[in-house]
């Protein structure tokens, strides 16, 4: 017999919209690397927030077993994105993606 | 607030206040098994590598150029239209209350069940992405060698 909740589920769609949202207009409005790395990781919390909303509301593991690979990989991710970013300010001394327009140097 | 502050610093701390807002609600959704592993890895492992690559760089100051009025007017404008498209498709559906059927299901014996029985494989090529992400990233900060 299943316990219900006090927030339906739809508030948790637009707690994920509202998020997602904040992420994408992080990544179009900053132009320091890191802070659109920052925003891509918000987002990502975003989805894992409804995956693990929908999961529990179907009674389905599976969907929380996926929100436990995307940890992985966005951690793999930030990772490697780190590493890159590093190299990137030790070639150009500065983190503003408008300067690396040039694919070359 | 992480999008919005100027220090990049103060941009962390704020997204760590979100991950662990996230965190709670994961908790009241009775999945305790990723809510503690939601705190371990992000607030935990990818903040303090965030906060650390900050250091390094020194980047606490903000020396990011100012963008052109139109440039975060069309940001801002096209964000929000997205957030409203999404609300706007949303607002129709009926609301449903979320009702548990199993509320043991997010439980940590009853995910490692799924997760190493159906997800099997899955979990094993995802070990492999984190050592070869791990190599990348030591190959790729690592100082060129001058020949």
């Amino acid at each position: 017999m299943g316990t219900l909740q006090a927030i339906p589920l739809n508030h948790y769609i637009f707690l994920s919209v509202i998020l997602f949202s904040i992420g994408v207009m992080g990544v179009l409005l900053r132009r320091n690397a890191i802070i659109i790395f920052m925003c891509i990781e918000l987002m990502l919390n975003a989805v894992n927030l409804l995956m693990v909303a929908f999961s529990a509301h179907h009674g389905d593991g599976s969907g929380q077993v996926f929100v436990f690979f995307i940890m992985a990989v966005a951690a793999a991710e930030v990772a490697v994105g780190l590493s890159i970013l590093i190299m990137m300010h030790r070639n150009t001394n500065t983190t503003d993606v408008g300067f690396l327009n040039k694919l070359k140097f | 607030m992480v999008v919005f502050s100027k220090n990049p610093i103060h941009s962390v701390l704020y997204l760590v206040l979100t991950f662990f807002a996230i965190a709670g609600h994961y908790l009241l959704l009775n999945a305790q098994f990723l809510a503690v592993v939601h705190i371990v890895v992000y607030a935990g492992a990818i903040m303090v590598l965030f906060l650390y690559v900050l250091m390094l760089l020194n980047l606490n100051v903000d020396a990011e150029p100012v963008k052109k009025n139109w440039v975060k007017f069309a940001g801002v404008l096209s964000g929000g239209l997205l957030m409203l498209t999404l609300v706007a498709t949303f607002h129709k559906a009926e609301t449903l209350p979320l009702i548990q059927d199993n509320p043991e299901i997010g439980v940590t014996a009853n995910l490692g069940k799924i997760l190493f029985g159906e997800f099997a494989l899955p979990f094993e090529i995802s070990s492999v992405l984190l050592l070869s992400a791990m190599i990348g990233a030591i190959m790729l900060s690592k100082k060129e060698v001058k020949k």
